[in-house]
C-alpha cells in the first residue's frame, strides 16, 4: 500500500519534489543569507505570481479589484497587462460564487488563485473552501483534486474595525483536507506562495496587510524562479537556548524585537517562524522546547480554541517532561476589535507583551 | 383545484397542469435590449410561447417564456402515419426507456435496501423526475460534465456510472465510485465527469458555472478545442438561493457554455414552493439576468429533450447559458427518513397519472416504436442488472482501516511531519492506520 502511495506520490510531484531537494541543498546557503537584495512582501508575492501564472497556463488569478485596479492594496499590479482579462478575472462581489466558480474549474483542471480582498470576506465563501475543496479529494476518493489557492490579507490592520480585522489561522487550520500557510518575510511569501500555486490541494494562504510593504533582505537563491519553500515546516529565525518563542505573520517580526530586548537582558530567546499552520510543524516545536525547557506562544487571534492553544497541547503530549514553566500564550484580546487607536493597540500582542511573558516563563522556576 | 388537508394552500391549477391544458398562447417576446442573446434562440424551430402565468403579468417586457409542446402538436399533425414526423427514432426510444427504467427499479431497490439496513444515512430518491435526468444527460458527450445534488444517484447512472459502483457506494464499500468514502449525497466519477453530489443545495451551482468556465477558458487561453457543455442540476429551493442568483449574473456576463436546470418538484422537505417563493415562475429569473428563461413538462421525456437539445446546442455554440424549469414530482418523500406528511394524496395521485415511464411507453406503443416484448426484455435486463449490482455490492469489502487516512490530501505531506523530524506519510505505519495522528 505505502510503495503504491509512494509511487503516486513520486510521480505526481516530481515537480514539488524537485523544488523541495533543492531547498534542502540551499536552505543553509538562506539562512545565512549575505546578499545585498531588499524585497518587499508585496513585490515578493506579486513576482511568485508573475512567474508561476508564466510557467503554467492553467494558473489564473480571480477575485474582487484584482484587474484594474491592480489588486486592491496593489499586489496583482501589472498582472492584467500582461496575462489578460481572461487570466487575470474582475469578478462582481459574489464571495460565495466566485469561490464555488474557482472550486469547479479546479475540479476540472485548471489551477486558480483566488484572492480575498481579507480573509474575513472568506466567511462568505467558508462553505467552498471548507465543503466542496477541502473535502472533496477524501470524498472522491482521489478521483477529484483541488489544485486551488485562496489568498489575501488575515488578522488586523489599522483602526480597520471589528469586522475587517479578524485572524482565521485558527479557524482554517481545524480542517483536515486543508494547507494553511502564514509567511511572514519576503522569502517567506514568494517561497511558500509559489510551493502553494504548485500543490495539488486546497491552501488557505494567510498574508498581512501590515506586512506588504515591509522589506526583507532575499538571497539569490530565493530570487530564482524554481525557488520553493517547502509546506510543513518551520523556520528558525534566531537561535537561542533559554525560552522559545513561536509566532507566525506579523507577530514573527514582534518576536525579534522582543529577542532583541530579552537579550540584553541576558535572556537568549530562539523564535520559530511556523509558516505553516497546517500542517503544523510540531517536531521543530518539541525539538527546540527540549532544548530551551520554556515555550512562549504569540498569535494576533483570538485565544480560545487559537493556533497558541495546539502548541501548547501538542508540547504537553510531547514534551512534559521537558518543561520547567508553564506554556505562556500570548493572543489577541477576546473582544471584537475596537476602533479606538489605542485600545485597539491594547486588543492585539505588542513587543513588550511578548518580553514580559518570556521573562514570567524564565523566571517562574526560580 | 387541490386542497391539502393540513397545508391549507390553494394551488393555482395554471401552474400544475399547465402543460397539457391549452392555455393562453402568445408569442415570443424579445429580451429588451438583449437581441444578440434572445434572437438566435427564439428564431429556431420551435414554436409559440406559452405562458404559465396570468394575464396581469404577461405582457412585462423583458421576460421570454418558450414552452415546448411539439409532442402535442406533431400528434395533432401527423395523425398515424408519417415516422419522420416523430422526435425520436426506434433506437433512441429504447435508450431512454431503458436509462429511465434504470432509474427507477435502482431507486426503488434503494428503498428496499435502506429498510433492509443494508444501507444508512441520508438517502434521496429521484422516483418521479427521471424524465428530467434522461432527456438531458442522454444528448451529453462523456468530455460534458454534470453537477447535482443529494438527489445524484440517477444523474450519475445517466451520465454512465456503472449501476455497481453506485450500489456498493450507497453500501459503503470500497468497490463504490468513491471507495465508500462519499456516500449518497456525493458521487463523484472522474472518468464519466460527474463532479458531485452536493449535501448544501446552492453548492453545485458555482462548481457548476466554475466547471463551464473552464470549458470557456481551455478555449480562449489554452486554445484547445474543447465545446464541453456543463449541467447543473438543482431543486426549487435552491432558487431562492444567493449562491444560484451570483452563477446567473456570471454566466451570462462570461457567456459560460453551462446550462442551469431546475427540477422543480415543488417540494423542499416540507417546504412549499409557493409557501416560499416570491414570485414561484422560476423560468423567469432568467431574463432578469440575460439569459432565456424556459418552462418544460419535467414529465414529459420528450419535451424535456427536445428544450435540452437547444439549451446543450446554445451552450455549445458559445451563445451562453440558459435557465430551464422543469416541473416535476418526486413520488416518494424527500428522503427515506421523511415521513411525507405534507403534501396532499390528491396531488401525489394526480402525479402519478403523468408518470414519465408510463408515458413513454405509451408513445413508443401509439407510434410503434416499440412493443410489449420489446420494453418487457429490456426490464428484464435491467432488473437483472439491479439484482447484480445488489449482489456485487453485498459481496464487496468494506474499506480497510489504512483507507481511513488516505485520499485527504493529493499531496499525502499534508498530514505533516512526524515527531522523528520525516514526513508522516513516510512512516511505514502511516497508512496501516497504526500510527499515531
Amino acid at each position: 500500500m505505502l510503495g503504491i502511495l509512494r509511487q503516486t506520490v513520486v510521480a505526481k510531484l516530481n515537480h514539488a519534489l524537485n523544488c523541495e531537494q533543492g531547498i534542502g541543498a540551499v536552505a543553509l546557503r538562506a539562512y545565512s543569507s549575505s546578499s545585498a537584495n531588499k524585497m518587499t512582501v508585496r513585490d515578493a508575492i506579486n513576482s511568485a505570481l508573475d512567474e508561476e501564472m508564466s510557467a503554467d497556463p492553467k494558473v489564473f488569478m480571480m477575485g474582487e479589484e484584482v484587474g484594474e485596479y491592480q489588486g486592491a492594496y496593489k499586489i496583482t499590479k501589472g498582472l492584467l497587462d500582461k496575462y489578460g482579462p481572461e487570466r487575470v478575472v474582475d469578478t462582481p462581489i459574489t464571495e460565495a460564487g466566485f469561490t464555488g466558480i474557482g472550486v469547479g474549474a479546479a475540479y476540472h483542471g485548471l489551477r486558480p488563485v483566488v484572492e480575498f480582498m481579507t480573509f474575513n470576506f472568506s466567511m462568505q465563501a467558508i462553505d467552498h473552501i471548507i465543503n466542496s475543496a477541502a473535502k472533496s479529494n477524501y470524498m472522491s476518493a482521489g478521483q477529484i483534486s483541488v489544485p486551488i489557492v485562496f489568498r489575501g490579507p488575515n488578522g488586523a490592520a489599522s483602526g480597520v474595525g471589528a469586522q475587517h480585522s479578524q485572524c482565521y489561522a485558527a479557524w482554517f487550520g481545524s480542517c483536515p483536507g486543508l494547507k494553511v500557510l502564514a509567511p511572514y518575510s519576503a522569502e517567506d511569501a514568494r517561497g511558500l506562495l509559489k510551493a502553494a500555486i504548485r500543490d495539488p490541494d486546497p491552501v488557505v494562504f494567510l498574508e498581512n496587510e501590515l506586512l506588504y510593504g515591509e522589506s526583507f533582505p532575499v538571497s539569490a537563491e530565493t530570487l530564482d524562479s524554481s525557488f520553493c519553500v517547502p509546506i510543513g515546516k518551520a523556520k528558525i529565525e534566531r537561535e537561542g537556548k533559554d525560552v522559545t518563542i513561536v509566532a507566525y505573520s506579523k507577530m514573527v517580526g514582534f518576536s525579534l524585537q522582543a529577542a532583541d530586548i530579552l537579550a540584553k537582558e541576558g535572556i537568549n530567546a530562539e523564535v520559530i517562524n511556523l509558516r505553516s499552520i497546517r500542517p503544523l510543524d510540531r517536531s521543530a516545536v518539541n525539538a527546540s522546547v527540549r532544548k530551551t525547557n520554556r515555550i512562549v506562544t504569540v498569535e494576533e487571534g483570538f485565544p480560545q480554541h487559537g493556533v497558541g492553544a495546539e502548541i501548547c497541547a501538542t508540547v504537553v503530549e510531547d514534551s512534559f517532561e521537558y518543561l520547567d514553566a508553564p506554556v505562556e500564550r500570548i493572543a489577541g484580546a477576546d473582544v471584537p476589535t475596537p476602533y479606538a487607536a489605542n485600545i485597539e493597540r491594547m486588543a492585539f500582542p505588542q513587543v513588550e507583551d511578548i518580553v514580559r511573558a518570556a521573562k514570567r516563563a524564565c523566571y517562574r522556576s526560580r | 383545484m387541490a386542497c391539502s388537508a393540513t397545508a391549507k394552500i390553494i394551488h393555482n391549477p395554471l401552474v400544475f397542469s399547465s402543460s397539457r391544458s391549452a392555455e393562453k398562447y402568445e408569442s415570443c417576446c424579445k429580451i429588451s435590449g438583449r437581441s444578440s442573446l434572445g434572437s438566435k434562440f427564439l428564431g429556431k424551430k420551435l414554436l409559440s410561447a406559452k405562458s404559465a402565468i396570468s394575464p396581469a403579468s404577461r405582457r412585462s417586457g423583458a421576460v421570454v417564456a418558450v414552452s415546448s409542446d411539439i409532442v402535442k402538436e406533431k400528434k395533432v399533425k401527423s395523425g398515424s402515419s408519417a415516422a419522420s414526423n416523430l422526435l425520436i427514432t426506434k433506437e433512441e426510444g429504447l435508450v431512454l426507456y431503458e436509462d429511465m427504467y434504470l432509474g427507477r427499479a435502482f431507486e426503488d431497490m434503494c428503498a428496499q435496501m435502506y429498510y433492509r439496513g443494508k444501507m444508512f444515512g441520508f438517502v434521496h430518491l429521484y422516483n418521479g423526475q427521471e424524465a428530467v435526468s434522461t432527456g438531458f444527460i442522454k444528448l451529453l458527450k462523456q468530455e460534458d460534465c454534470v453537477v447535482s445534488t443529494y438527489r445524484d444517484h440517477v444523474h450519475s447512472l445517466s451520465k454512465g456510472v456503472p449501476a455497481r459502483q453506485v450500489m456498493s457506494e450507497l453500501f459503503g464499500k470500497t468497490t463504490g465510485c468513491c471507495r465508500g468514502q462519499g456516500g449518497s449525497m456525493h458521487m463523484f466519477s472522474k472518468e464519466h465527469n460527474v463532479l458531485g453530489g452536493f449535501a448544501f443545495i446552492g453548492e453545485g451551482i458555482p462548481v457548476a458555472t466554475g466547471a463551464a468556465f473552464t470549458s470557456k477558458y481551455k478555449r480562449e487561453v489554452l486554445k484547445e478545442d474543447c465545446d464541453e457543455v456543463t449541467l447543473a442540476f438543482f431543486g426549487d429551493g435552491t432558487c431562492n438561493n444567493g449562491q444560484f442568483f451570483e452563477c446567473l449574473n456570471m454566466a451570462a456576463l462570461w457567456k459560460l457554455p453551462i446550462v442551469f436546470v431546475v427540477e422543480n418538484n415543488l417540494w423542499a422537505i416540507g417546504m412549499s414552493h409557493l409557501r416560499s417563493t416570491s414570485d414561484p415562475q422560476i423560468w423567469k429569473k432568467g431574463p432578469a439576468f440575460g439569459m432565456p428563461g424556459v418552462h418544460v413538462d419535467g414529465m414529459d421525456v420528450l419535451k424535456v429533450r427536445e428544450v435540452a437539445q437547444e439549451a446543450i446546442g446554445r451552450a455549445r455554440r458559445g451563445e451562453g447559458p440558459t435557465l430551464v424549469e422543469c416541473e416535476t414530482y418526486r413520488f416518494r418523500g424527500h428522503s427515506l427518513a421523511d415521513p411525507d406528511e405534507l403534501r396532499d394524496p390528491a396531488e401525489k395521485a394526480r402525479y402519478a397519472t403523468r408518470d414519465p415511464i408510463t408515458a413513454l411507453k405509451k408513445y413508443l406503443f401509439e407510434n410503434n416504436l416499440a412493443n410489449e416484448a420489446e420494453l418487457k426484455a429490456v426490464d428484464k435486463k435491467i432488473d437483472e442488472i439491479i439484482e447484480d449490482s445488489v449482489e456485487f455490492a453485498d459481496a464487496s469489502p468494506v474499506p480497510a482501516r489504512n483507507q481511513l487516512l488516505e485520499n485527504v490530501f493529493a499531496d499525502p505531506r499534508g498530514f505533516g511531519i512526524g515527531p522523528d523530524g520525516k514526513y508522516r506519510c513516510e512512516d511505514p505505519k502511516f497508512t496501516e492506520g497504526t500510527a499515531q495522528v
